[in-house]
């Protein structure tokens, strides 16, 4: 059935991929042999996950070859890839959260489909022989929206393994784990290595250090090194990942003495599903002070920045801001007691895609004095506050008429950016401000949070990126299934402390 | 440099009025018609003599207040298709008035009955709104559904409480408006009426509306994109609500103006289709009050040469609703295809690739 | 008692329509095509329902395989204007909504169009007549109701298992199902979703198409061009109410269908009533009191309905 009894070698040769605009892949050519796992490193945007794309053929490379074992293949659809052996763990989960892991699993075994009736025996007990070689326990018959995160990813390698994938590729698999799930997962990667190959996608340093044998590094879609990890750093890696030697502005400061700002008490908020996402929170922040919160995503981050900013219903508990109550209040609300927001969503909530940058500055404004009077927008005033904040804020456009969508992540950043900044917010929350952005653009983030710090706001900082929480924040707090775990000041935390903290774990425990 | 992009919107759009000429003319010839006498027909005959030419700006004025109301509904995202309903509901009330207060002096009345089928149709179009807004119910089954339900309650009002007690041929209809609540024709022998005042009023009323004011703005913020509205603190079912509530006065409005203007009286499917061919004009004036003035002229021709077709030709006037319908199909299709990035790269790549080659040659 | 009977009966019987139109239109929906369109292709197919018969024998009575080559046709016809809505919404990446609107009055636009020139003016037909089948209608009151249609009613009610089968069974329905929920994940594995998309909505429109012409033949037995009034539009509205689920739209189908039923038999029953505009608001009120009752079920639904596949377009 299979193509290929073993994959021996893996070759990929001058690979190139235009997007409308974007050149994605810039002559990518990559080997990888029998049981070797190859880290593909580089930021985002760097183009490693459409380079994998078109192994699994999603997508077809405009010039360029594929070899398996020295014998050209070609990859016109995931089927093409599954005969000959890959298989892909995308890093958003391929799951369809309706259906059971058995009807997900039997989605993609074309054995199964042979009669009128989709084959399930047969399925549950390709599974179970997965499950029992790999030790990969799953419930065959639970429904993927019952399952947590961790679970859902070992679905995913049991599905692909039933796929009858010897060569593995995982798309930034750690990105939604704890610390220590994620040594789970490479110790189990490491011991299926001696019967696979894999390709693990990652940013993450020290992971690719644990685990690869050799790394490659994508910049801007070129492949800039190969080597072996043992022979380099994890410094050395990230000078060769962002082009230059990482300079981190980081906040030294005294930590602040400012009166608290933000004093969230006992807070409980339900997710969209229906379940608590924050269970009795507690959390106080002081104006001049970033408070970073760390913690896996979906652990109710989400809902505390809506929480705070009137988006999502308090059930019970306080939101204290300058002395006043403000939760539940709506929206415009909020707005106007002086908080500002960098949401999660940049290109959909932060700003309206299809409006022009200068239409999207005054989003939160349009009723006051300065840009509009008895209901008429002052077009005037508008223009000449979109175009001067384009300069303060380097914002790299064709012009102040440009639908905001179309700029690329990082100037739509810097539009938000612009427009929390110049309302002169008494407290920003800020979500994920530089996830996806590139090194330069996040640079000019972080500095702008620093200068508003400075400048007596206190800022709520939820981030994934450890380095970043720890770089920038004067106190930290770990979250975990909506309770607050522990708050460390900027010297206390180390990424250990953090990361058993993030697992769950309390340190008296 | 951006040449191609316009060379290529040009021949979509034309590819795509071909493709509707040539549908047409398939229907056509299964019906037996000639098809360039038809489309002759279609396009000639508005233009014979001013006569002919107000019959198109009569129709012409319905369907563009109806059309500027649906502007504003879709641009704070959510589709009107119910402004059939609502225009019955503003010609029961203008009819109200308008049989029963023909004492007052015109000034007083001829406003009153168009307020009133503002009124009436504002509140119809608030059902629908606040459904969606409140309860997630879909603005395209519940408008539909409230259309049946309008067309009944109209029948009803007309057959009951509105009847003509004169009237003794058994057709339900109404009185006739009394003299001071018409709307005087403007010229004598066309049937162009005061009406279309009220039309150009409203088109610079929605527009400011639309582009020049803080609830406009806020509007069109909804319907772009309701989540960053709702992050910028903009109360997204209030403007929903109120867009509705707007697009159903226009529609009332415009069943007033229709029942004042051109038919004197209420009777049965004086709506004429009206509402829904509102939806066409407005898409195809692309939501923008100033351009929907063009497109309704446009569909005033057509939905004119629905009695040209009876009388001229063995085609029958259906026709024309299946060309609207077919309109909208092309133009959903054809807005797709225009902001399409790949059809435009391979676009570029096939007729303009060896143009560039040229050039860098030369350039080398 | 006749009333009560009389009415159940209809039920029985003109359920059908809404019945097929529905479970087409969740074929539709489960493979994340919302198509408002049905309405005119339930048009189109009520027309070419009755135009075969009529043009092949005129007002008599046609033979049955007429009438079932007038079924045939419309059904072939519906599943081609399913196609034709396929290439507006999966291959253009039309917005569904409105193209359905658009659909609508194509397809109502058309059928009138043709039936002024084929037809000319309102004709009755013989159509398929309802049948007794010995024994079982000879059962007092379950009797009439159940065992007096034709075979076509029987035939029709046979689909809801089917297509409960089809859905959560066979390899088709899971690839609907998942098509419908999370695209991208089906494309993963190989499963080409515009594919499948199509394929459903040639289900969905041949159901239409048929529902149309048994319109025609069976209930109505005469064609104008506001015959579906609004039936196609009820269908997808049942979707909604029916949750994606066959059986739950079958049970709304017949509700519907009843409240239907029953405004047209007071009608008749009790002539002195002279409101009856307001009882033939009732279906239609239903509809949009049910739609408000039921917002949870837009939770439950297969979450991409509405939404195009594009698989470079990142979420």
């Amino acid at each position: 059935m299979a193509r290929f009894d073993k994959i021996k070698e893996l070759r990929v040769e001058h690979i190139t991929k235009r997007f409308p605009g974007v050149l994605a892949s810039d002559d990518i050519s990559l080997t990888v042999g029998e049981h070797q796992i190859l880290a593909l490193v580089g930021e985002n945007g760097a183009g490693k996950t459409t380079l994998m794309n078109m192994i699994m053929g999603l997508y077809q490379p405009d010039e360029g070859k594929i070899f398996i074992n020295g014998e050209e293949v070609s990859l016109k659809t995931p089927n093409d890839a599954f005969d000959c052996g890959i298989g892909m763990v995308h890093q958003q989960y391929m799951l369809v959260p309706n259906m059971t892991v058995l009807e997900n699993i039997a989605l993609g075994m074309k054995k199964s489909w042979k009669g009128i009736k989709v084959d399930l025996a047969m399925v549950r007990k390709q599974i179970e022989e997965i499950s029992g070689k790999y030790g990969l326990a799953v419930d065959p018959d639970a429904f993927i929206w019952q399952l947590a995160v961790g679970e859902q990813q070992r679905v995913e390698l049991v599905k692909t393994l039933c796929l009858g994938a010897k060569f593995l590729i995982l798309d930034e698999p750690t990105s939604a784990l704890t610390p220590q799930e994620t040594d789970e997962l490479i110790a189990l990667l490491k011991s299926m290595s001696s019967e696979l190959s894999i390709i693990f996608i990652s940013h993450k340093l020290n992971e690719v250090k644990a685990l690869s044998d050799r790394v490659s590094i994508l910049r801007h879609g070129k492949v800039v090194f190969e080597g072996s990890t043992a022979d380099y750093t994890s410094k050395q890696i990230a000078a060769l990942m962002t082009g230059h030697e990482v300079e981190v502005n980081a906040n030294t400061d005294e930590p602040s003495k400012g009166e608290d700002s933000l004093v969230i008490k006992d807070l409980c908020v339900r997710s969209d599903r229906g379940f608590l996402a924050l269970d009795n929170f507690n959390l106080s922040i002081r104006s001049g002070e970033i408070v970073g919160l760390a913690g896996v995503s979906g652990n109710g981050q989400r809902e505390l920045a809506e929480a705070i900013n009137g988006i999502r219903k308090v059930e019970s508990g306080t939101i204290t801001f300058q002395g006043k109550q403000i939760q539940n209040l709506t929206p415009g609300q909020v707005i106007a007691t002086g908080m500002g927001y960098i949401p999660e969503e940049r290109n959909t909530e932060g700003i309206v895609p299809s409006m022009s940058i200068k239409e999207n500055i005054i989003l939160k404004d349009s009723e006051s004095d300065t840009f509009s009077k008895n209901h008429i927008l002052k077009n005037g005033v508008i223009e000449d506050t979109a175009g001067r904040l384009r300069t303060e804020f380097d914002i790299r456009c064709p012009g102040i008429h440009t639908a905001a969508g179309s700029l690329s992540g990082g100037n739509i950043q810097k539009v938000i950016l612009a427009r929390e900044i110049s309302r002169k917010p008494k407290f920003l929350v800020c979500v994920y401000p530089i996830r996806g952005l590139d090194m330069g653009a996040a640079e000019f983030i972080h500095m702008e949070l620093l200068k508003l710090r400075k400048s007596g706001v206190g800022i709520l900082l939820i981030s994934e990126e450890l380095e970043e929480i720890m770089n920038l924040s004067d106190r930290i707090a770990v979250i975990f299934k909506g309770k607050n775990q522990k708050v460390l000041s900027r010297d206390e935390a180390t990424t250990e402390k953090l990361g058993i903290l993030m697992a769950g774990v309390k340190e008296d425990e | 440099m951006n040449n191609y992009k316009l060379v290529y919107k040009i021949a979509v759009v034309a590819v795509a009025v071909l493709i509707a000429l040539l549908v047409g003319a398939a229907i056509i010839i299964a019906v037996g018609g000639d098809v360039f006498a038809t489309y002759w027909i279609i396009i000639s005959m508005p233009f014979k003599n001013f006569r002919s030419l107000s019959e198109v700006l009569i129709r012409m004025i319905p369907l563009l207040i109806v059309a500027l109301g649906i502007a504003v509904s879709s641009r704070s995202g959510i589709i009107n298709i119910g402004a059939e309903g609502q225009m019955y509901m503003g010609i029961i009330a203008a009819t109200a008035i308008a049989t029963n207060c023909g004492s007052l002096p015109k000034i007083i009345v001829v406003p009153m009955c168009i307020i009133a089928g503002g009124i009436a149709g504002g509140l119809y179009g608030f059902i629908p709104g606040w459904l969606k807004a409140k309860l997630e119910v879909s603005e395209l089954l519940s408008t539909v559904m409230l259309n049946y339900v309008a067309t009944q309650f109209f029948n009803f009002c007309i057959r009951v409480p509105l009847l003509d007690p004169m009237e003794k041929s058994g057709t339900p209809m109404s009185r006739r408006v009394a003299e001071n609540a018409t709307l005087s024709r403007l010229f004598r022998g066309s049937s162009l009426h005061q009406g279309i005042f009220l039309a150009i009023i409203l088109v610079v009323v929605i527009y400011i509306l639309l582009f020049k004011t803080t609830w406009g703005y806020k509007m069109r913020a909804a319907g772009a994109s309701e989540r960053a509205a709702r992050y910028g603190g903009i109360n997204v079912s209030k403007y929903l609500i109120i867009s509705m509530v707007i697009s159903g006065a226009c529609a009332g409005m415009a069943g007033a103006v229709e029942l004042m203007g051109v038919q004197g009286r209420a009777v049965a499917g004086m709506t004429g289709g009206y509402g829904f061919s509102g939806v066409v004009v407005a898409l195809f004036g692309a939501l923008h009050p100033l351009w929907i003035v063009p497109a309704s002229f446009f569909f005033g021709i057509l939905l004119y040469s629905q009695v040209n077709l009876q009388i001229l030709t063995s085609v029958p006037p259906n026709l024309v609703k299946a060309l609207q319908g077919l309109i909208i199909l092309i133009i959903v299709a054809v807005q797709m295809v225009i902001n399409n990035p790949y059809s435009i790269e391979r676009f570029r790549k096939r007729f303009f690739a060896g143009r560039e080659m040229k050039k860098t040659e030369k350039e080398a | 008692m006749d009333f009560v009977v009389s009415t159940l009966t209809l039920t029985v019987r003109f359920a059908v329509t809404l019945m097929i139109a529905s479970m087409g239109e969740m074929f539709n929906q489960k493979a994340g095509i919302f198509n408002l369109g049905c309405e005119g292709i339930m048009s189109v197919g009520a027309f070419l329902g009755m135009l075969i018969p009529f043009t092949m024998v005129g007002a008599g009575t046609a033979p049955g395989y007429i009438n079932i080559l007038g079924l045939a046709v419309a059904t072939v016809v519906g599943l081609l204007m399913g196609l034709l809505f396929g290439v507006i919404v999966i291959t253009f990446r039309a917005p569904q909504g409105i193209a359905g609107i658009g659909m609508q009055m194509f397809g109502v636009g058309l059928a009138g169009t043709f039936f002024r020139s084929f037809i000319g003016g309102t004709q009755s037909i013989t159509g398929i007549s309802s049948m007794e089948i010995p024994l079982l209608s000879k059962i007092p009151v379950l009797g009439k109701i159940l065992f007096t249609h034709n075979p076509l009613v029987y035939f029709a009610y046979l689909l809801v298992p089917v297509a409960w089968y089809v859905i959560f069974k066979t390899p088709w329905g899971l690839k609907v199902r998942a098509v419908g929920t999370h695209p991208r994940a089906a494309d993963s594995l190989g499963i080409n979703v515009n594919r499948i998309r199509y394929q459903s909505l040639a289900v969905g429109g041949a159901m239409a198409g048929f529902a149309g012409a048994f319109l025609t033949l069976c209930q109505a037995k005469m064609f104008n061009a506001e015959i579906i009034g609004g039936r196609g539009f009820i269908a997808v509205a049942l979707v909604y109410f029916g949750q994606w689920h066959p059986i739950k739209i079958f049970l709304g189908a017949l509700l519907f269908t009843f409240a239907q039923t029953l405004q047209t038999q007071i009608q008749i029953f009790v002539p002195q009533f002279q409101a009856y505009e307001f009882l033939t608001m009732l279906p239609y009120i239903l509809v949009i009191v049910v739609l408000a009752f039921n917002r949870k079920s837009n939770r439950l639904g297969p979450s991409a309905l509405g939404k195009p596949f594009n698989r470079e377009m990142r979420v």
